[in-house]
């Protein structure tokens, strides 16, 4: 997983609420069998128009917001499939973190497990950020997202979030398996004395 | 000792390594439900970590997403969809040859969507941890077992260690008295829930369904009231188990038998909630109020009675895009809007039941002109059920197409899609813009009123056809 500590960016705003996970990848890019290259099919519904080509309406297609990494949105963002293509779609085309004043839990911890924040902040703040683009300066080390103002010095800086171990991954740039399996004794006492017994295998 | 719900009885049993403030807790996972579409890249990091699958004994696999249901003479006939979902289904061959799991695939009369085959095979059972990377995971629930989605990490971690890292959830009771009109489903109960609570109501939280109603219904309908938990934003719902669960367990393949069913039905009663157990939040719904509900938007909070005019828009605008997809309007009803294509299917209702409730309706009677009603049975035990009770002769006397089983239009991944702009009522559990095709518009609603649509050629009140 790629390290995540701070991160110097502009936002860019879908002011959409409830953005369930079939829009960010719909179900007929789940095909692959790789976690890569599914940027091409990001939105793809709202990206493109029926014949192909770009929607020039659409947000991320217009050519002022090309180079943000930071995608916000209304509440309850990610809800629905469990797919993990969300997170891969949106850090394949580039996102690095998403804003929303709620997130849904099996996108939420998806992303986490991916190296793409999920930050959760109030309705105000969302509100604010989706005025109009903004700068900030996204810190896992101290959990803030700091609003910048053209100068690029620091307007406003919020708390998010975070569980201390999804933090810790972040800025180590760690997958959780290795710690899984550092548990095996653990695990495999468990077995042995409760599982097998309680609840058997097929 | 604090009173304990079901869900803390079942969590606090599966604690391998307790949660601390810097660690989330080691669940053990009894039960790992696998399929096509979300295991490829999990099985990949697996290769490439040179580890096994810890505990392929505790693996259930099939394949349902993106197989087709048209009806085949021979498996040398199956026409998979694209090159992609082609490989993607031969890739899940090799992967469960290559670590040693049994699959359930195209050869196996056991296939079916992963939901409906884990009951059906007596695999899910009370008081089990049971994941999936599938977030209609928690329609295992109504087992009284905690069933929960998660992603392809995750389902990677369970392979490889049959664990996960979980911080516990909240808990919330949703009350339910009362008793179900005639006419009136679980299918109905669960619309009107997530009506009430709204889609991100359950952000976070385990629910637990309790009371009369929920009691009264049968297991088919406990599992569509669980299956829609996640439309709710919870991770998981839950029923506490009692003689109807046991019943329908019982002589099950993987159900414990004879003497040792007996023990394990004591063990299973008591998973039942402490009285007086403290939930973080608790909701109390009425269902002798509830009629027949569909859903007008695009998300599944956004449902209606069937018999009432839509309501008026808020006027933040925030349904005013999702009125123009579907192209519905504020303050007229929604009953007579003609209907294009009806699909009864899905892991939400694609059971026994369900497929009797269409049947009924159905019966000596034919589909409007005009409308394609596509019926999916749940898995390929389903089908043969229903084919022995002579059902398939019903459907397909009345106009209906009768296809092999899989999640087929819940998705549309595997071909069958409903065109742009062609509105579907639909007993599956998503009506998200392009869901079931680009473009499609998707009304949510019980199979007894997709049935009656069917006939009327627009959305209908299947109290008309009883
Ligand atoms: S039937 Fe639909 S909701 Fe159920 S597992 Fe298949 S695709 Fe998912």
């Amino acid at each position: 997983m790629q390290r995540f500590t701070e991160l110097t960016a502009t936002t860019v705003a879908l002011p959409r609420a409830d953005i369930d996970t079939d829009q960010i990848i719909p179900a007929r890019f789940l095909t692959t069998t790789t976690r890569e290259g599914l940027g091409d099919g990001l939105f793809a519904d709202w990206r493109f128009l029926s014949d192909g080509t770009p929607d020039p309406e659409f947000v991320l297609n217009r050519p002022e917001h090309a180079s943000a990494t930071v995608l916000v949105t209304e509440r309850n963002f990610g809800c629905g499939s469990s797919r993990e293509h969300a997170p891969w779609a949106l850090l394949d085309y580039g996102f690095r973190a998403v804003i929303s004043s709620e997130i849904a839990d099996i996108f939420h911890s998806n992303s986490l497990k991916n190296g793409l924040l999920p930050i959760r902040v109030s309705d105000d703040v969302v509100k604010l950020l989706l005025s109009r683009p903004h700068k900030v300066l996204i810190s896992v080390e101290t959990c803030t997202l700091s609003i910048l103002n053209d100068a690029g010095n620091t307007e406003k800086t919020i708390e998010f979030p975070l569980d201390g171990f999804s933090r810790y991954c972040l800025l180590e740039g760690i997958d959780q398996l290795g710690y899984l399996q550092g548990q095996s004794d653990a695990i495999t006492a468990y077995a042995n004395d409760f599982a097998d017994s309680t609840n058997p295998a097929l | 000792m604090a009173r304990k719900t079901l869900f803390d009885k079942v969590w606090d049993a599966h604690v391998v390594v307790p949660e601390t403030a810097d660690k989330p807790a080691v669940l053990y996972i009894d039960l790992h439900l696998i399929h096509e579409v979300t295991s490829p890249q999990a099985f990949t990091v697996l290769r490439e970590r040179g580890l096994p699958v810890a505990r392929p004994d505790r693996t259930l696999a099939t394949m349902d997403h993106s197989t087709p249901t048209t009806p085949v003479r021979s498996l040398a006939d199956i026409q998979v969809v694209g090159p992609s979902a082609a490989q993607q289904i031969q890739q899940m061959q090799r992967n469960c040859e290559e670590f040693g799991i049994e699959l359930r695939g195209f050869d196996s009369k056991e296939r079916g969507i992963v939901h409906i085959i884990g009951p059906e095979l007596g695999a899910t059972q009370p008081g089990k941890t049971i994941v999936c990377g599938d977030s209609h995971t928690s329609t295992h629930g109504a087992f009284g077992a905690l069933a929960f989605g998660i992603g392809t990490t995750e389902v990677g971690h369970v392979l490889a260690t049959q664990c996960l890292l979980q911080r516990r959830p909240k808990t919330m009771a949703i009350n339910v008295h009362g008793t179900l009109a005639e006419g009136v489903t679980a299918k109905d109960l669960i619309l009107a829930i997530i009506g009430e609570i709204g889609v991100d109501g359950g952000t976070g939280h385990v629910l637990e369904y309790r009371g009369e109603a929920i009691r009264s219904l049968d297991m088919a309908g406990r599992m569509t009231v669980c299956n829609m938990s996640i439309e709710a934003g919870a991770r998981a719902g839950m029923v506490a188990p009692d003689d109807t669960t046991f019943e329908y367990l019982a002589n099950r393949r993987f159900a414990p038998k004879a003497a040792e069913f007996d023990r394990a039905v004591d063990r299973w009663r008591n998973l039942c909630g402490d009285v007086d157990a403290v939930f973080d939040r608790e909701v109390s719904i009425d269902a002798s109020s509830l009629a027949p509900m569909v859903t007008f938007g695009t998300n599944p909070g956004m449902v209606t009675p069937v018999d009432v005019a839509l309501p008026e828009k808020p006027s933040d605008g925030s349904w005013d895009r999702a009125l123009d997809y579907m192209r519905l309007e504020p303050g007229k009803p929604i009953a007579g809007t003609p209907v294009d294509v009806v699909f009864v299917g899905s892991c939400t209702n694609a059971r026994m039941p369900d497929l009797e409730a269409t049947a009924n309706i159905l019966r000596g009677r034919k589909v409007a002109d005009g409308v394609r009603m596509l019926i999916v049975p749940g898995s390929q035990a389903i089908k043969a059920e229903a084919e022995a009770a002579g059902l398939h002769q019903v459907f397909t006397e009345a106009g209906a197409e009768w296809r092999e089983s899989g999640c087929s239009m819940c998705l549309g991944m595997n071909g069958d899609t409903v065109d742009s702009g062609k509105l579907a009522i639909s007993t599956s559990n998503r009506n998200f813009e392009g869901r079931q095709g680009i473009g499609a518009r998707t009304v949510l609603a019980s199979p007894a009123t997709a049935a009656a649509s069917a006939l009327a050629g627009h959305v209908a009140d299947p109290r008309e056809y009883l």
